[in-house]
């Protein structure tokens, strides 16, 4: 396959919670090497686009296409390139860190060493702990665990920052420049300073909603 | 595929097993009203054996009920199932193999220790045998059915009631056939076309339903 040509790319999407339009005509692409960073208040429809980019929701009008093809039929394609990390964990909470992670390595049939990756986000000593025995912060960095080593091109995470600690977020930073200098692909939600370098970074800043 | 599926059910027995006070609950639940039922209907060995394979089917169903509630609810709630949407397999294979794990930790115990109940009953050792049979037919539809209300009911809370009432209509038929089957088993019939009929409704229901549950899925996470 072409790898030059990652791209994620949406047209004049509408979104809706209910009964609530969020926003109308975003059109926006995300290409190798590159990362978009969504911006808004709070209830602005951050987490919705990018559910709906993901494929988790429907937009209500527009196409969403992933490289020139739209993403509706090609899921499983799309699916192989993507991994997202939303506000609640997907972690489960019985099941140990290292469980979590091999089962998610597992299912998209990689093998590849926890260890490093465990190390890196200094959950080495509690690896082998259930879920549920972890701070809010090492669930976090666990997740994101999920994301970093899935070895797909196109993450999109959800506020990742959220719960991290200073040394978190520069290791985080770190990792994510890192992703796009090996040509990954980024989309992301945050409050906070993305830690993205500039050059690679666009801004796509979402209104709020009329009152 | 096959390895997916594999992947699933294992974590899914994991998943029970560390939390087996959960697992017990429809058991115990079947448990009490099975015992409660002779008690309550008193002496009358005649009444209590034409009564005690639809009672036991009744309570069959409703313990099934009762487990029903939190097969998808935790994962919706962590993040497990957007993750399993997001994956590369057939959804519908990885929730079928979810089913498949709910009916081990929560069916087959119920089918295991239904013949100890029915000796409460005083039903005949044929009755006994039909009683199994019928369960370990009918159950597997009953879960597969309950995955589809389970789905769709996964995002709303306090669901219990609605989701009941979902599944009630749907899963009439297995409780006729079963219990009628265990009855008729009971009096000495043959009961291989009751049987057969089950047998059928569970087909039906494993093809069928794994494809309605991945889209009630895809819903409730929408």
């Amino acid at each position: 396959m072409d790898t030059s040509s990652f791209k994620l790319e949406w047209r004049n999407l509408s979104l809706w919670r209910g009964d609530r339009c969020l926003q109308t005509g975003l059109s926006g692409a995300v290409e190798k090497g590159e990362a978009v960073t969504l911006r808004g208040p709070n209830g602005c429809g951050k987490t919705t686009l990018l559910r709906t980019l993901c494929g988790l929701s429907q937009a209500e009008e527009g196409e969403i296409l992933w490289q020139e093809q739209p993403t509706r039929k090609i899921r499983t394609t799309f699916h192989a390139h993507l991994a997202y990390s939303g506000h609640v964990n997907g972690l489960k909470s019985d099941l140990t860190t290292r469980e979590n992670l091999h089962f998610a390595a597992s299912m998209h049939g990689r093998h590849t060493n926890q260890n490093d990756l465990l190390h890196g986000l200094g959950l080495m000593a509690c690896a082998d702990l259930p879920v549920r025995n972890l701070s809010a912060g090492q669930r976090r960095r666990a997740s994101l665990a999920l994301v970093l080593g899935s070895g797909t091109e196109l993450w999109v995470l959800d506020e990742p920052y959220t719960n991290l600690d200073t040394a978190g977020c520069e290791w985080l930073a770190r990792r994510l420049n890192d992703h796009l200098a090996m040509g990954g692909l980024l989309l992301l939600a945050a409050h906070q300073g993305s830690g993205i370098r500039p050059e690679r970074e666009t801004l796509i800043e979402l209104a709020g909603v009329g009152q | 595929m096959i390895r997916a599926f594999r992947l699933v059910f294992v974590r899914e027995l994991t998943v029970a097993f560390r939390r087996w006070s959960d697992l017990v609950l429809p058991l115990v639940f079947f448990v009490i009203v099975c015992t409660l039922f002779p008690l309550a209907v008193g002496q009358n060995a005649k009444i209590l054996q034409e009564v005690g394979p639809g009672a036991i089917w009744v309570a069959a169903l409703l313990a099934t009920l009762l487990s029903l509630n939190s097969l998808f609810r935790e994962d919706f709630e962590d993040g497990s199932l957007e993750q399993l949407a997001l994956t590369t397999e057939p959804l519908s294979l990885l929730l079928l193999a979810k089913t498949l794990a709910h009916w081990v930790v929560t069916e087959l115990p119920l089918v295991v220790i239904a013949p100890v109940l029915a000796l409460g009953f005083g039903m005949p050792a044929s009755g006994v045998t039909g009683l199994v049979l019928t369960l370990l037919v009918g159950t597997p539809a009953l879960s597969l059915i309950g995955a589809v209300g389970a789905a769709l009911t996964a995002g709303l809370r306090g669901a219990s009631g609605l989701l009941a009432l979902l599944l009630l209509p749907l899963t009439v038929p297995v409780l006729i056939f079963g219990a009628r089957a265990a009855a008729l088993a009971g009096e000495g019939h043959s009961i291989a076309g009751p049987l057969y009929l089950l047998g059928g409704i569970t087909m039906l229901a494993l093809t069928l339903t794994p494809f309605a549950t991945a889209a009630a899925v895809r819903v409730s996470l929408d």
